[in-house]
């Protein structure tokens, strides 16, 4: 276990070596500049000094070189517009955004999965059209518009929850965002569960194992959630790493202090720095993530080998 | 048009009566708004231009000045009073002797110096140098040729000497938040950033990044009696939407409204009477370069202004969110002349214009557009099928807005569409267009005309106010007729109010520009 652990985690530095790479020659070449986003009216002169100040006057590659240097003793560098220290700004926002995350999985699997489950041990029944007609709009509705309808429904209307903001952290400031962005995810889950629930249920060591005599309740606790477990797994990894994307619209509609409302932000004052600092954050956590699902499978299902 | 006017300085004066009618209540909280984007720059207002840092700003810190609205024009505020000499550029300042920083520390003029000395720096491209470059000796220190101001001196602890470079008004220089009075020792630590101290009304509290900014009164603030409320919370909401539920459900005192929301606003009587507009010193235009050569001709830049049924555009697609341009200087510009009236919807004199240019068949050119949807890609894509009729081809070039700003200030393009300050000082506004300015200043469009600088250098030798006044009101009417851009719109800034939230100034600057310590909440406020 440790050798895989081990293995992993060294494999996990070319993707991120890559994703810096990427970002890098990315904010090299596109237009724009911190400069022109500081001042309307600033002297060329004044512009040249301050690229040669932050170093944007040097070649790509010496950039990119003392970039990695630099990142190698875990400094992320300094923002280009607050001065601030880049680990600190992200600092800032990673808890909002890991609650946000966490609150919008847990609303996901705790919903969808054992809807998949219903619809799957009663296919063709009601509760089964219901369950799915459920996912499928889960899946299609925006975000944005989800997000402003549940605002209005559960502020404005019926007055149960703060319709924006972040309050104090506390659990009614993050229900609404919550579950607009854990909608989409507990949908697909749904879905997933019920397709593999279905798949599962007609195979052979499942028909064994009814021949045998085990009861329903045994063979769907024992053989069918078991095996179904790994797919759902595996979506759920992928789920992660979505939602860090998708979050950044739903921290926006609900003025929720996360990392996506930074990136976007920094991105459109070119601020180099607080860019690279939040993808790396994003890659990092997405990654850790799917070597936790992977330490996951081995746990379910012993005859997966960490070989 | 003027009815429009009209009915904004009718709710001018209603609110200025309702302000009188009523003793301001202390306590409270105060819930604004900032708009304009998912977050707020920096908790050091000297490196950000943006109106929604400042916005937290006019609590947090004070400049030398500060606008007041209801004069339309800058006044006093850390300065006392300032004893012109030396043929109107030597300015000595007596500073405020009961300004105190949030730290206890009372505010003297070497905090000034301090301040103006930090903005200079060159290296960081601070925007308020804009500003202080009309400082003696300033641009030495932005070019690295200069440690300190040259022409800063102080006389004592609360009086200050200003040598200007030339004949301006100082109160349009120095009321913006970009030029605040920061304290030397404190601001020079690295810990500022994290916990600002300045000297307005309020002091920092926190700083929930991307969601919001709280603020506390600060008892030692030296307007007697001022600040009325307890707190202010500034919310970053940059979502027209989400604003507009949190509005109507009274969790917020103030939020902007866009075009569409202006229209739902006006015609629901619940709301109505929430709405507070003004006409802010921004001109919407679309810039021609004149290095491209049917822009070179003054006649294809008048045939375009005529070609373009602005009002259509501004009634239809802006929802008339805005005021026709009528030349440079906006509405609420003090030299905002009404006898002049814009250019008319005419197609046939635009096409006779361009046969008369040597263009009677047109010519094809590239527009260059951020998405901005009061003066973006939607009017651009409205205005093509106008300049089709008269023969005038258009091809849409969408850049980001910060790639906008580049373009502009590079001249890497024919024609671009933006929205730019023309005031509130009209001296200033006009001297973008002086052919000494820089295109990477202001002068965007590379304007070039011996008349029109004559007019903008005699006005900055007039000592008589009228007179200047005369000479500026002439140039803007030389750049009319000279027509360098298609003079679209001035903006008109909307805001709802909650009716509990008294003291709103109707600032001409940017209307989210408040002066919280004017601003108090009654009784019937939900915030405790």
């Amino acid at each position: 276990m440790l050798a895989f652990l081990i293995r992993r985690l060294l494999q996990t530095i070319p993707t991120v070596l890559a994703v810096v790479l990427l970002v890098f020659v990315l904010f090299s070449v596109v237009p724009g500049s911190i400069a022109s986003t500081m001042s309307d009216d600033s002297d060329p002169q004044v512009e040249l000094r301050m690229k040669k100040q932050l170093g944007l006057d040097q070649p790509v590659y010496m950039r990119f070189g003392a970039y990695v240097a630099r990142l190698a003793t875990g400094d992320l560098g300094a923002s280009f517009r607050t001065r601030e220290p880049v680990t600190t700004m992200i600092a800032k926002r990673a808890w909002p955004t890991l609650q946000l995350i966490f609150a919008s999985m847990a609303f996901a699997v705790l919903l969808g999965v054992p809807l998949g489950f219903i619809a799957a041990l009663r296919p063709g029944s009601l509760v089964d059209t219901v369950s799915m007609v459920l996912a499928v709009s889960g899946l299609s509705l925006a975000k944005f518009w989800l997000g402003l309808l549940l605002m209005y429904l559960f502020a404005l209307k019926l007055g149960w929850l703060p319709s924006f903001g972040y309050g104090d952290g506390g659990l009614k400031y993050l229900i609404l965002p919550a579950v607009t962005l854990g909608v989409s995810p507990m949908a697909l889950l749904a879905r997933t569960t019920r397709a593999a629930v279905l798949e599962i249920m007609t195979a052979d060591f499942v028909r064994t194992a009814r021949s045998k005599g085990m009861s329903e309740t045994r063979v769907v606790k024992w053989h069918v959630m078991r095996n179904a477990l790994v797919l759902i797994l595996t979506t759920m990894g992928l789920q992660f790493g979505a939602l860090m994307g998708q979050a950044v619209v739903v921290e926006k509609l609900f003025s929720w202090p996360g990392i996506g409302s930074l990136l976007v932000d920094s991105v459109l004052q070119r601020d180099i720095p607080a860019v690279q600092g939040s993808i790396l954050v994003v890659v990092l956590f997405f990654l850790a993530i799917n070597l936790l699902i992977d330490v996951l499978y081995g746990v379910i299902d012993p005859r997966i080998r960490y070989a | 048009m003027f009815r429009v006017i009209a009915i904004v300085a009718g709710l001018g004066l209603a609110l200025a009566g309702t302000v009188e009618a009523q003793t301001p209540r202390k306590g409270g909280t105060i819930r604004m708004t900032a708009p304009y984007g998912s977050s707020f720059t920096s908790l050091d207002i000297h490196t950000t231009q943006r109106a929604q840092d400042e916005i937290y700003a006019k609590g947090l810190h004070r400049s030398l000045y500060i606008w007041d609205s209801a004069e339309g024009k800058p006044v006093p505020e850390l300065a006392k009073e300032a004893v012109v000499s030396g043929g109107g550029l030597v300015y000595t300042f007596k500073l405020r002797d009961d300004a105190y920083f949030h730290n206890g520390r009372k505010m003297t003029a070497d905090d000034v110096i301090w301040s103006y000395n930090r903005i200079m720096d060159g290296t960081k491209a601070y925007p308020g140098a804009r500003y202080v470059r009309v400082i003696e000796g300033a641009a030495a220190v932005e070019k690295g040729q200069a440690k300190d101001i040259s022409g800063l001196k102080k006389i004592d602890d609360f009086t200050l000497e200003m040598k200007l470079t030339e004949k301006v008004d100082p109160g349009f220089y120095f009321f913006t938040a970009l030029t605040s009075i920061y304290p030397a020792d404190e601001a020079a630590k690295e810990s500022f950033i994290q916990k600002p101290i300045g000297l307005g009304p309020f002091k920092f509290v926190e700083h929930v990044p991307g969601s919001r900014i709280v603020l506390e009164r600060w008892d030692r603030f030296y307007k007697p009696g001022k600040p009325y409320a307890d707190k202010v919370i500034v919310s970053v909401m940059g979502e027209a939407a989400a604003r507009d539920v949190a509005f109507r459900n009274k969790e917020i005192d103030t939020s902007v409204l866009g075009p569409a929301q202006y229209v739902a606003y006006q015609s629901d009587a619940a709301l109505k009477g929430t709405i507070v507009e003004v006409a802010e010193v921004f001109t919407r235009y679309m810039g021609m370069n004149p290095s491209f050569k049917p822009f070179a001709d003054k006649r294809v830049r008048q045939a375009i202004n005529y070609a373009i049924d602005t009002d259509l555009i501004i009634n239809k697609l802006v929802k008339n969110k805005a005021y026709r341009a009528t030349s440079w200087l906006p509405l609420t510009s003090p030299l905002y002349d009404k006898t002049m009236k814009p250019y008319a919807y005419d197609p046939a004199k635009a096409k006779q214009l361009l046969a008369d240019a040597g263009y009677p068949n047109g010519f094809e050119f590239e527009w260059t557009t951020s998405q901005n949807e009061s003066w973006g890609l939607p009017i651009v894509t409205a205005v093509i099928p106008m300049l089709d009729k008269v023969g005038i081809k258009a091809k849409v070039k969408q850049v980001e807005t910060a790639v906008l700003a580049e373009v502009v200030r590079s001249g890497d393009y024919q024609a671009f569409v933006y929205s730019q300050q023309s005031g509130p000082d009209p001296q200033a506004a006009l001297k973008c267009f002086h052919s000494s300015t820089p295109q990477s200043a202001c002068n965007y469009m590379n304007f070039k005309n011996a008349d029109f600088d004559k007019l903008v250098d005699e006005a900055g030798q007039a000592d008589d106010p009228a007179k200047r006044g005369q000479l500026l009101q002439k140039a803007n009417a030389l750049l009319y007729d000279e027509a360098p851009v298609w003079f679209f719109n001035y903006n008109k800034a909307v805001m709802a109010v909650q009716p509990w939230l008294k003291g709103v100034q109707l600032n001409a600057t940017e209307l989210t520009h408040q002066n919280v310590e004017d601003l108090w909440v009654d009784e019937t406020s939900p915030a405790k």
